[in-house]
């Protein structure tokens, strides 16, 4: 069976009584969602030394939401599993929270938040739970709500699991169509661990999106690119072998790992007297 | 739930319903907490607000602390007038009770704190 929990029951199942306590107290869980929720909070820019007021969607057991409040920030949070909303009162978070379904759009009223974050929490949507679940169409009733309560020039960033290429297309099409700009910032594309991949989304103005840590600046794609590239490479059987290595090893070199000098030698057969 | 959420909470996601607000506060038990006052917030906080909601919040809840009518001009320098809504908007929290959409009279109960926004799939 998939390890992913969103092939596995919906979110409100799923995060029931126990799997929420498991997961608050899980100190890798905490110290994960404490670091994309700064990177996301970095990546939303708001101005310095000033508490915003921001939404928090999928805010779960607070994990995040701490971090918001650590940095002097006011925040609201919707989440769908009600187990998951007890864990955060038990830990007496400072946000307000209320159980809401994001698919169904944020309730709230126009140009209200100066930002929103999500953390690992958008990738849900692209499943149907129910045979009345459209994917498409909940993911843009979320951003198209998300929107009209954002105030103008203020961002929203979406921290997510993406199974794989074609969710990352539905959600950022889903966005634009929103009326958002921006795109996605993927941190590490090189390490299948520390990969992180944020989505950026601005109302109006926008600016250049923020590149990538230690990725190429600009072009951030490329890690999904790339790998989508070799995939079809070696599924189509063409791949020459020397370049396949030395791609491995490269890659292994950006990992930071102990890799062999390249040299006329590399990718050769061994003679025959082995 | 605080009453700054209040002020932003709408049930447009209902089928057929325009604007959703404001929400009518049944309020069966309300608690205070103690939260710093952060001048800077409220005052940037105010242009934002629904005064009429807030004052009809206030009302349900039993702390109208006598909030004029209208907002007056040159609240920001009112100190004591931005401490009586840093009170009503942060420190007043409607722990259990119910919401009610003003126009199809749908209630969202609240419990522990948390309003049940979730709706049915025949309302979306």
């Amino acid at each position: 069976m998939s390890k992913r929990p969103e092939l596995q029951a919906p979110p409100e199942v799923y995060y029931g009584v126990d799997e929420a306590r498991k997961y608050t107290q899980n100190t890798r869980v905490i110290e994960v969602q404490e670091k994309c929720t700064e990177r996301a909070l970095e990546l939303l820019a708001l101005p310095d030394d000033t508490c915003a007021l921001l939404l928090d969607i999928g805010c779960g057991s607070g994990l995040s939401g701490e971090t918001i409040t650590e940095q002097g920030h006011m925040w609201v949070g919707m989440d769908i599993s009600p187990a998951m909303l007890g864990t955060a009162l038990e830990r007496e978070v400072d946000g307000d929270i209320m159980l809401a379904d994001i698919g169904q759009g944020v309730p709230f009223r126009a140009g209200m938040f100066d930002g929103a974050i999500s953390i690992s929490a958008v990738q849900w949507l692209c499943y149907a739970d129910t045979s009345n679940h459209k994917p498409a169409k909940r993911l843009y009733k979320l951003f198209m709500t998300l929107f009209a309560s954002l105030s103008r020039g203020s961002r929203a960033v979406f921290q997510f699991y993406p199974e794989n290429d074609s969710q990352v297309e539905l959600i950022v099409s889903q966005a634009m169509r929103a009326g958002f700009t921006g795109g996605l910032v993927v941190d590490y594309p090189n390490s299948s661990k520390a990969k992180k991949i944020y989505l950026v989304l601005m109302t109006g103005g926008g600016g250049p999106l923020p590149s990538g840590l230690q990725g190429d600046g600009g072009n951030n794609n490329q890690a999904l690119y790339q790998r989508r590239e070799r995939m079809k490479q070696i599924r189509s059987g063409r791949q020459p072998k020397r370049a396949w290595i030395m791609q491995k090893k490269e890659r292994r070199r950006k990992q930071g790992k102990e890799v062999r000098l390249d040299s006329k030698y590399s990718g050769r057969k061994r003679s025959d007297k082995f | 739930m605080k009453l700054i959420t209040h002020n932003m909470l709408t049930s447009k996601g209902i089928k057929n319903v325009k604007e959703g607000f404001p929400l009518k506060i049944q309020a069966d038990e309300v608690k205070n907490v103690d939260i710093d006052f952060d001048r800077e917030f409220i005052s940037r906080m105010i242009p934002k607000l629904d005064w009429n909601a807030l004052t009809f919040a206030a009302q349900c809840v039993g702390h109208q602390e006598d909030l004029p009518d209208t907002l007056p001009e040159g609240y920001e320098n009112d100190d004591d007038l931005l401490k009586k809504l840093h009170h009503i908007l942060l420190e007043v929290e409607v722990i259990n009770g119910c919401l009610e959409c003003p126009e199809t009279q749908r209630k969202f109960p609240i419990s522990n704190g948390i309003p049940n926004m979730l709706l049915n799939e025949d309302e979306v």
